[in-house]
């Protein structure tokens, strides 16, 4: 049905942008005047007229007519006497009334459902009935607004550019609206969940085992329940657990990214730095679920075996491969950014260096390196942000269970791990479990938002001090 | 220490250094090249399968349709007892257990592998043919050397008796490698020997296009709005610093987005490539606006100036002269945001792309799977088949990268104005 709309729409005012065209001529030679801009300009004008608020309405009606109707016909059928306690068992009729007026529910049809069906098809019909009429109604306006517009030739180029000036702004909305739509969707189910937990709780908790979390009534909860609640959602074991691993990560990326980074920067030939940084950065191109097989099927088994040989007890899930691979995913994002870093130290004071005797490393160690300092440290955590935002690795090579260790060798699991687990597969809506995963993905989010914000303002300053 | 030692320890000190340098570049490139290697090992016997040679004969009595049968009588038709007799000629067994084991060793979908035949060539009943009947993921593993035969029976997937029919079938060269085009052709499958990438293949391509649609222009209008319409203010600052955060969130925070927004508000339909296009293009939108803008930035200020001293209109001097001189570079910036949102997987499991998919999807609103989340569905599986078909569509995917990557290079190269 939308697709029809749209399509008309599209072919209407394409039509229009003729008319708007050979009209405006024609005026200009019957009545002598000279038009304000060329022809084609109303053309535009009509165009944009008829097409952008009839297309907008239809997208904004699109959004919220499946909730307008659902809300309408769960609340029809329990006028009709329809039973449900939970949102849960009001979502489940309100699929079946779906699937009755769609032909395609099998089963036992009360009276009540076979009602409410019929009183779905109604309402299908009027909102459809009404969303045409009004898209007409929103076309006529327009279209009558913008002929009286060009029939008093009006000045259509400008009026065009700046319709266009405003879409472009609309267009650099997006970020703004997909930032609010991130915090919208994870406060409102995190604050759900923190009317359950107790926020303290959740940050402090040294447990976690959601599974555990089974709630049969979310809006009563007994004392004794939330003893038991309180215990399966403590935060503590994943965020040492994800820390644990990017620690790891960083043992490895550090040292390799930072050195590479120098050695492009201070030391390799033009040829050898056209060729290498390229390969190096294809590690930052390789899919992170690409590690994660590498991770839990070569490099997991791989490290077991040597324990076993050398005695020791290795979990193939170990933290180690995990954050071993995670290393290796980030070591062109430190080096490539301490690369430029290093690059912009300006030259005057490796001269000054050399001038008073001192070997290349030496420059480096003690005059490039301390001047970059702020840009290092700002790539170093640009990479730590993405290390624990990191998922794919962690999901396939690290474990599941929460342990709170500081051996290697074990399996921990973390945030981002643990919002996988709780949100594959078959969820229920409203429990604390589901809830859950949203407010990890609020701490996850503010967490490496802090850190990016740490980041570029380190970078920012030590460029300022450069440039 | 005298000034002679002390100057050669600080020239050792300096090789030292220098080595360090070396020595972790080398080690990056040690990766790639392990990386890949593995990958190519243990994917490439996958393109192939395995297939063992039977002689079927349609009997007429073991089948209710005679020659010249519409194909919908055929579709209809139970080719079950052909394909058993036909399984149990190729090897005398004794009991029901070693009937059963011998008909193991062919895959599950033998009976249809038949009618497909009959399909073709109606008038067969009553004939004999030589046809290639696919063999298990077990022997198909065994064939390629991915299988260890000499463990004990009992921790064997292959009985000794199937050993020794497959060492009897391989003597009289009735085992045969073709080319595997269920891979390319079938969706997801339980069984490995039947399990392809054509449903990931159709679904990551339905997403990337979907992304393609909704972030190229989008990106492309906010960053000319960003770099040549906008005026410095507070609001200009605000949606400038979003952008730099939007590029660093991590990607599994826009599954969460979707899944509250787009599935439970919006209610779009779960699994689907068109939610999964969305997901990505909400995604890849600021990762593509930086190198948009970046490009916008190099084309120098005299073009502009030069078009206004000639009496454009500000709109006319940025999108008949700006835009088109920015275009390789945004192009090349759009085709590398889509190649990293190819190799995205995290969003798309949390909406619901990991569900099992048989059919291959016919448009963007099927439920459907795409290339990584499969790599990672099968990469959770047990069976030893699905290792080599997990690197294998590892390598399509890869394979994909390599040439977005270099079309955005190729295009960056021979269409980029330098200006100095």
């Amino acid at each position: 049905m939308n697709f029809v709309l749209i399509f008309l729409i599209t072919i209407f005012s394409l039509s229009l942008f003729f008319y708007g065209r050979s009209k405006t001529k024609s005026l200009s030679i019957q009545n002598n005047i000279k038009l304000n801009a060329l022809p084609k300009f109303y053309g535009y004008y009509l165009v944009l007229w008829c097409s952008i608020p009839a297309l907008v309405f239809l997208l904004v009606w699109s959004l919220f007519e499946p909730v307008i109707i659902k809300s309408i016909i769960i609340e029809t059928a329990a006028n009709q006497g329809a039973i449900f306690n939970d949102k849960n068992e009001a979502n489940l009729i309100y699929e079946k009334i779906k699937a009755i007026h769609l032909g395609t529910f099998f089963g036992d049809i009360d009276s009540i459902l076979k009602e409410s069906a019929i009183s779905y098809a109604k309402f299908i019909n009027l909102f459809t009935n009404s969303k045409i009429v009004l898209i007409f109604g929103i076309i006529i306006a327009s279209v009558i607004y913008s002929l009286k517009k060009i029939k008093n030739n009006n000045k259509a180029r400008d009026d065009v550019e700046l319709i266009l000036k405003g879409l472009l702004f609309a267009s650099s909305l997006i970020a703004i609206l997909t930032t609010l739509g991130i915090i919208f969707s994870l406060l409102f189910e995190s604050i759900k969940f923190f009317s359950v937990i107790n926020i303290f709780d959740y940050l402090f908790g040294t447990n976690w085992s959601p599974q555990r979390a089974f709630v049969s009534d979310a809006s009563a909860i007994t004392a004794a329940e939330y003893e038991e609640l309180k215990d399966a959602f403590g935060f503590i074991p994943l965020i040492a657990g994800t820390s644990f691993i990017a620690f790891i990560a960083m043992l490895v990326a550090v040292p390799i990214g930072l050195f590479s980074g120098i050695y492009m920067a201070e030391y390799a030939s033009v040829k050898v730095r056209r060729l290498a940084k390229p390969i190096i950065e294809i590690l930052a191109g390789i899919p992170t679920v690409v590690y994660g097989f590498f991770a839990a099927l070569t490099v997991g088994p791989f490290f077991r075996q040597v324990g076993e040989s050398l005695g020791l007890t290795v979990s193939s899930e170990s933290a180690l491969a995990a954050g071993l691979i995670m290393g290796i995913m980030i070591i062109p994002y430190i080096s490539s950014l301490s690369d430029d870093v290093i690059n912009s130290v300006p030259q005057s004071l490796r001269d000054g260096s050399y001038a008073i005797g001192a070997t290349k490393s030496e420059t480096i160690k003690q005059v490039v390196i301390p001047a970059a300092l702020p840009g290092i440290i700002g790539s170093v955590l640009l990479a730590v942000s993405r290390a624990i935002g990191e998922t794919m690795i962690v999901v396939m090579a690290a474990g599941l269970a929460a342990n709170l260790t500081i051996n290697p060798l074990e399996s921990t699991t973390t945030i981002t791990t643990q919002i996988v687990m709780i949100l594959v597969g078959d969820q229920e809506f409203d429990s604390p479990k589901t809830q859950s995963a949203f407010a990890l993905g609020l701490t996850l989010f503010v967490a490496t938002l802090a850190l990016n914000y740490i980041a570029q303002r380190a970078v920012k300053k030590y460029r300022e001090k450069y440039d | 220490m005298t000034k002679e030692e002390r100057l050669k320890k600080r020239h050792k000190a300096e090789k030292r250094f220098r080595f360090y340098g070396l020595a972790s570049i080398f080690f990056a490139l040690l990766f790639v090249l392990i990386l890949v290697n593995n990958i190519f090992s243990k994917g490439s016997s996958a393109f192939m399968k395995t297939a063992i040679n039977v002689e079927v004969f349609f009997d007429p009595e073991l089948i209710e349709i005679q020659n010249g049968a519409t194909s919908d009588e055929i579709l209809e038709a139970d080719f079950y007892d052909i394909a058993i007799e036909t399984l149990l000629k190729v090897y005398p067994a004794k009991t029901l257990d070693e009937e059963n084991a011998l008909i193991d060793l062919f895959t599950t979908d033998a009976e249809i592998e038949i009618k497909r035949v009959f399909l073709e060539d109606n008038t067969l009943i009553g004939k004999k043919i030589n046809l290639e009947i696919t063999a298990s993921d077990d022997i198909d593993q065994l064939h390629k050397g991915n299988y260890p035969r000499d463990l004990p029976e009992d921790r064997r997937r292959i009985s000794n008796f199937q050993l020794k029919i497959y060492d009897n079938l391989v003597e009289n060269k009735k085992i045969i490698k073709n080319f595997n085009n269920y891979f390319f052709s079938n969706g997801d499958s339980r069984d490995p020997e039947l399990a392809g990438i054509g449903g990931a293949l159709v679904g990551s391509f339905y997403s990337i296009i979907i992304c393609l649609l909704l972030a190229f222009p989008v990106a492309v209008l906010a960053s000319i709005y960003l770099e040549e319409f906008a005026p410095k203010n507070k609001i200009t600052d605000f949606i400038e610093i979003n952008i730099n955060n939007l590029a660093a969130v991590p990607s599994i925070v826009y599954g969460l987005l979707a899944l509250q927004i787009l599935l439970a508000t919006i209610q779009l339909p779960r699994s689907t490539p068109l939610v999964a296009g969305i997901t990505l293009a909400l995604m890849t939108l600021p990762r593509i606006i930086i190198p948009c803008r970046a490009s916008l930035k190099a084309v120098p200020p005299s073009i502009r100036e030069g078009a206004l001293a000639v009496g454009a209109s500000k709109f006319q001097s940025v999108f008949h002269h700006v835009v088109p001189l920015a275009l390789p570079g945004t192009l090349s910036g759009t085709i590398i945001g889509l190649a990293q949102a190819l190799g995205e997987t995290a969003p798309l499991i949390l909406i619901g792309m990991v569900a099992f998919v048989v059919d291959i999807p016919s448009t963007p609103i099927d439920p459907s799977s795409s290339l990584p989340v499969q790599v990672y569905l099968w990469s959770e599986s047990a069976e030893r088949g699905f290792v080599e078909k997990t690197s294998a569509t590892i390598m399509m995917l890869l394979s994909f990268l390599i040439v977005m990557n270099f079309v955005a290079v190729y295009l960056r190269q021979k269409f980029e104005k330098r200006w100095n």
